[in-house]
């Protein structure tokens, strides 16, 4: 192949990709909207990749929330500026870490399962045998994945936030002698309600973004176990990138004018 | 009598990357009959069940299921014309996150309106019939491979479609279960004139039950008719492959 081919294969591939996850989210659209949708099979599974990644968001946002109090701390404690520290931490939070760890942070433990659990259905001819009895891979096994984590990523994003907040106030605390009165007091003039509703708005396409490329990366599986590997991988590699993309063109939508 | 044509392949060719497995391959399945599909492994026996429920479609050809044409026919639609076709996997592919009597009445829960008693006691007889109602509540991954065997067969004849493909279902079991499948699937074309394909290595069972035969070899239906027909056939390649002789035209 010579490089202006192997150009061309490699677009080509990539609107396949695209094309493909963007069927994938229509059709998972389509299903939802009719009410076709297993309710038993989404509560497990919100439990199993929403539940189960509580512990590693709070440690996550908690060490975060501490890092963020610390580092501005001490600097705006020298320049008389303490009563600024909870409001910083409150609105990095709020708006961009608090969404966006925990957008990371389940898309390496969920997506990554997703995928893998997807993946090697295909590999032992189980997606087959669904699409055999006339069941829609799509319906029986993306949609309870992709409600689960839409309802669930907002809510793990809430206790990071206060989680991270709460880390926060206690470094402040220790290190430059902010009252949590005072840490409190600031965090509550510098965000609001708006910063946590927006922050959470973005979790809802972070939280599609995770369920539906775990999905897409698992049913094009192909050759066994080391094919389930990369899709994994994939699935983790592939959803981050679109995070951390959207979390851009997010932010500039949600805040660009408003600030 | 007149014959009535249920499904056929009609001048298949299917490639998978750059191998060809199938090359213009044509095969009529008879309504009301068990065709059996014979030949070396890896000769594409398989692919042809796949091809007859819609779930690869060739580069050329067409397959036709009751007049449809399921390679130029939406996957929406498909799923409508599958619940009338059932596959018994030739490795089972039971769903691991369910039991084995969740897994054999999927078909019943998913797509149709029927009462949960009732599904209770299609899915028990389904059980019965293949003798394995003692491990419903186990899953997958606590069974042995006959017994997943046994457990797809019954999933795919628990809906009593009326045509059935099902992928070797003999291969790896005991002499019981053998006997007790091949009754199953005679048995299921006496009562609701089901129609059946059947790939095999079971040369007597088939002998038992095959009204047509076809064998494949090196992606080309190099013989189809009648039982009889095809055991009396003047083909060597056939004749060699019947006989399991070891010097003829099959190269080894
Ligand atoms: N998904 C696939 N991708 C690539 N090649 C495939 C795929 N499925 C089947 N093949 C190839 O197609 C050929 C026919 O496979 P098939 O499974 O139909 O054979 P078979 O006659 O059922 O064999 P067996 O008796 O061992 O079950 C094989 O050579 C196999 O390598
Ligand atoms: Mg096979």
């Amino acid at each position: 192949m010579n490089p202006l081919e192997r150009v061309g294969a490699r677009t080509n591939a990539f609107f396949e990709y695209a094309g493909g996850l963007t069927q994938l989210l229509g059709s998972s659209i389509g299903f939802l909207f009719r009410a076709r949708i297993r309710i038993g099979e989404a509560i497990s599974q919100a439990y199993l990749l929403g539940y189960q990644s509580l512990p590693i968001t709070l440690l996550t946002s908690l060490f975060t929330g501490m890092v963020i109090a610390l580092e501005s701390a001490v600097n705006a404690v020298q320049y008389g500026l303490g009563n600024i520290v909870g409001g910083a931490v409150a609105y990095t939070s709020a708006r961009e870490l608090g969404p966006m760890l925990t957008g990371i942070v389940v898309a390496g433990r969920a997506g990554s399962a997703i995928a893998a659990e997807i993946g090697s259905m295909v590999v032992t001819d189980q997606v087959e045998a669904l699409r055999s009895m006339g069941i829609e891979p799509a319906r029986y096994l993306v949609v309870p994945r992709l409600l689960a984590l839409v309802v669930m990523l907002p809510l793990l994003t809430i206790f990071a936030d206060v989680i991270s907040i709460i880390g926060g106030a206690w470094v402040a605390k220790i290190f430059a002698h902010i009252g949590y009165s005072d840490f409190m007091q600031s965090a509550r003039t510098t965000i609001s309600m708006g910063d946590v509703e927006k922050g959470l708005i973005k979790t809802v396409v972070f939280a599609a973004i995770i369920a539906l490329v775990g999905s897409f990366q698992g049913l094009r599986t192909r050759g066994g176990a080391a094919g389930v590997g990369k899709s994994t991988t994939g699935a983790v590699v592939v959803s981050m990138m679109l995070i951390f993309i959207s979390n851009f063109a997010l932010s500039v939508l949600l805040y660009g004018s408003s600030g | 009598m007149a014959e009535r044509i249920i499904a056929r392949l009609d001048s298949v060719s299917l490639r998978f990357g750059d191998r060809l497995v199938l090359q213009n391959c044509s095969l009529p399945i008879v309504e009301g009959a068990i065709t059996c599909i014979v030949g070396l492994s890896g000769a594409g026996k398989s692919t042809v069940l796949r091809l007859l429920d819609g779930l690869v479609r060739p580069q050329e050809g067409h397959v036709y299921v009751r007049d449809v044409d399921v390679c130029h026919t939406k996957e929406r639609e498909l799923n409508k014309i599958r619940r009338s076709i059932s596959l018994s996997f030739q490795f089972a592919a039971l769903l691991d996150s369910l039991t084995l009597e969740q897994n054999v009445s999927l078909p019943l829960v998913e797509n149709t309106n029927m009462r949960r008693s009732e599904i209770r006691q299609k899915v028990s007889e389904a059980l019965d019939a293949v003798g394995l109602t003692f491990a419903n509540t186990n899953l997958p991954a606590e069974l042995s491979g006959g017994m997943l065997k046994r457990a797809g067969f019954a999933r795919a004849v628990v809906t009593q479609p009326d045509l059935i493909l099902y992928d070797e279902p003999t291969t790896g079991l005991d002499p019981i279960s053998v006997h007790l499948i091949t009754k199953t699937i005679m048995r299921l074309r006496e009562r609701s004139n089901g129609t059946a394909v059947v790939t095999s290595h079971d040369l007597p069972a088939i002998y038992m039950m095959a009204d047509y035969m076809a064998m494949l070899f090196e992606g080309v239906i190099i013989a189809y008719g009648t039982t009889e027909e095809i055991r009396q056939s003047q083909n060597p390649i056939v004749q060699q492959f019947l006989a399991g002789d070891e010097v003829g035209p099959i190269p080894i």
